[in-house]
């Protein structure tokens, strides 16, 4: 595995590879050196055409905790804006010698071209590619859906997959590239999704998603759910109408208030809040929902950063010595 | 890996039994405690996968002699992936868990444990590593095998066997806990 692109070609044990890898990152970051010498002497690029808190402080916190050296561009203040081409921007990385390229774009299937073109021989990880992929943010939603099954089971979660967990994904799955990628990736770790959307905030084509479609989202949660993630309503992407009023968006598709009553109701008191931020507080997650102790926004954030150094440690610590057939190695002396 | 059945062409020589296994990790459970006159301050950290293993036994061991020591709380895993030297040059490697004991590490003696001494690298990334989580009073290193061809200037303070081998040979240890038979074996290339 050279580039971490999408969560669809991602197979099981790949998927389960990175989730262990995080687990042992993770307990790096509760020591007192909180850094690595993994990746001592390799440049990492974060290549930013669309803004990001998390993701880019989470990518530069997780690449310098692995000892990398992190160079941040922004297209804003750059030559981006002069209309330096993709390609142009990628060939100066490239003579700058990097290592890996972690890259946002507002245009799907960007980081797919970078890496495939032959532009560079740089390692490509996909920090979120129009409303096509984010399969670091999918990583870190099923790392933190598997430590909440082991807190449950009173078990250790490295090994373990995401089997028989019930996921409601809701909201903007229209121009949602974190629904697309957590879908691909919840099914290969054998939990069962349902998308919770208004259908006109449903992309054509989703059934043909290994998932199921509801368009009520008290229904859905009266089946039975384990972990709901809202997804945030995507304003600067909606160039339509696509419902009638945020009032209205809020009752019906919102977790609200009332809807965080019900899950007490329900008996699920195990049930998880996630979002993937940055929150429209009132719109699509209500003020409480968001501060319960249900909600897993900032354990999260945290994870995000245990998983993004797996990511960069599997893909570039092994990468002079490419064997495409077994990717990882646990018992190689 | 070390499950895999010798090839054709491949000699294999069984150089230590179970019980040769045995006698060597008494006498170094009891070397351990007179190199340190007796338990006191004694932490145990096996290098994964097979050094682990072998820390435990030795603590059982130790814990046997010296009834003051708590077998459970002096032994430690140490994962030194991350700290190696050849990361860009082998196959991605897994890091496996790394397991303190709760008191630290500050001013005990750690007695770094393997199955195997060779180049010598695996036991620098560790003392690497052991650099980020405290500052021992002293390090000592404990192997089941000594097979030479050191690469850098690291010996061990107790060995199990001293096993002088051609760098074409293959020296496997296993164990009942990783590999459901305690042997180590000599495989010589065709």
């Amino acid at each position: 595995m050279k580039h971490l692109l999408g969560t669809e070609s991602l197979s099981h044990a790949n998927a389960l590879a990175i989730l262990d890898t995080a687990e042992e990152m993770a307990a790096v970051g509760e020591r007192e050196v909180k850094k690595l010498p993994a990746l001592r002497g390799r440049t990492v690029v974060n290549l930013f055409f669309e803004d990001s808190t998390r993701t880019r402080i989470s990518f530069e916190a997780a690449a310098k905790r692995l000892s990398a050296d992190v160079i941040n561009f922004a297209a804003k203040g750059s030559s981006v804006s002069k209309g330096e081409s993709l390609k142009d921007t990628a060939q100066t990385l490239e003579a700058m010698s990097a290592d890996a390229v972690v890259i946002r774009h507002h245009a799907s299937g960007a980081p797919a071209r970078l890496a495939n073109s032959g532009w560079i021989d740089a390692a490509v990880i996909n920090a979120g590619d129009g409303t096509h992929a984010h399969p670091t943010q999918a990583l870190l939603d099923a790392f933190t859906m598997r430590r909440h099954l082991a807190r449950l089971a009173g078990t250790a979660s490295t090994g373990t997959d995401l089997a028989g967990l019930r996921v409601i994904i809701a909201g903007d799955v229209l121009h949602s590239r974190v629904a697309r990628s957590n879908v691909w990736l919840l099914r290969t770790l054998g939990a069962s999704v349902t998308l919770v959307a208004p259908p006109t905030l449903l992309p054509v084509g989703v059934e043909h998603w290994p998932c199921t479609v509801n368009y009520d989202l008290d229904a859905a949660l009266d089946a039975g759910v384990d972990a709901v993630m809202m997804l945030r309503v995507q304003a600067e992407r909606m160039h339509n109408s696509f419902f009638p009023s945020t009032r209205e968006y809020a009752r019906r598709w919102g977790l609200d208030d009332a809807r965080l009553a019900r899950l007490d109701t329900l008996g699920l008191a195990d049930t998880i809040i996630m979002h993937p931020g940055p929150m429209n507080r009132g719109l699509e997650i209500s003020s409480a929902a968001a501060d319960s102790p249900r909600s897993t926004v900032l354990a999260q954030v945290r994870n995000g950063v245990s998983v993004r150094m797996a990511a960069l440690y599997l893909l570039l610590s092994g990468d002079l010595h490419d064997d495409a057939a077994t990717p990882f190695s646990k018992d190689a002396r | 890996m070390t499950d895999s059945p010798a090839g054709p062409g491949t000699v294999s020589r069984v150089v230590l039994a179970a019980a040769d296994i045995d006698r060597a990790l008494t006498r170094i459970a009891y070397e351990i405690l007179e190199a340190n006159k007796g338990g006191k301050d004694l932490l145990l950290f096996g290098i994964p996968r097979r050094g682990y293993p072998l820390a435990r036994r030795l603590a059982a061991k130790l814990a046997a002699t010296d009834p003051a020591l708590d077998a459970d709380a002096i032994v430690g895993q140490l994962d030194v992936t991350m700290f190696r030297d050849d990361l860009a040059h082998q196959p991605t490697r897994a890091p496996q868990p790394t397991q303190l004991p709760a008191a630290g590490i500050d001013g005990k003696v750690v007695v770094l444990v393997d199955d195997v001494l060779y180049s010598g690298r695996t036991i620098r990334a560790a003392l690497d590593a052991l650099v980020d989580l405290g500052r021992p009073r002293a390090v000592r290193l404990a192997v089941l095998v000594d097979r030479g061809h050191r690469e850098l200037p690291i010996r061990a303070d107790h060995v199990g066997k001293n096993l002088p081998t051609s760098w074409r040979e293959k020296v496997r240890v296993r164990l009942t806990e990783t590999d459901g038979t305690d042997e180590v074996v000599i495989e010589a290339g065709a």
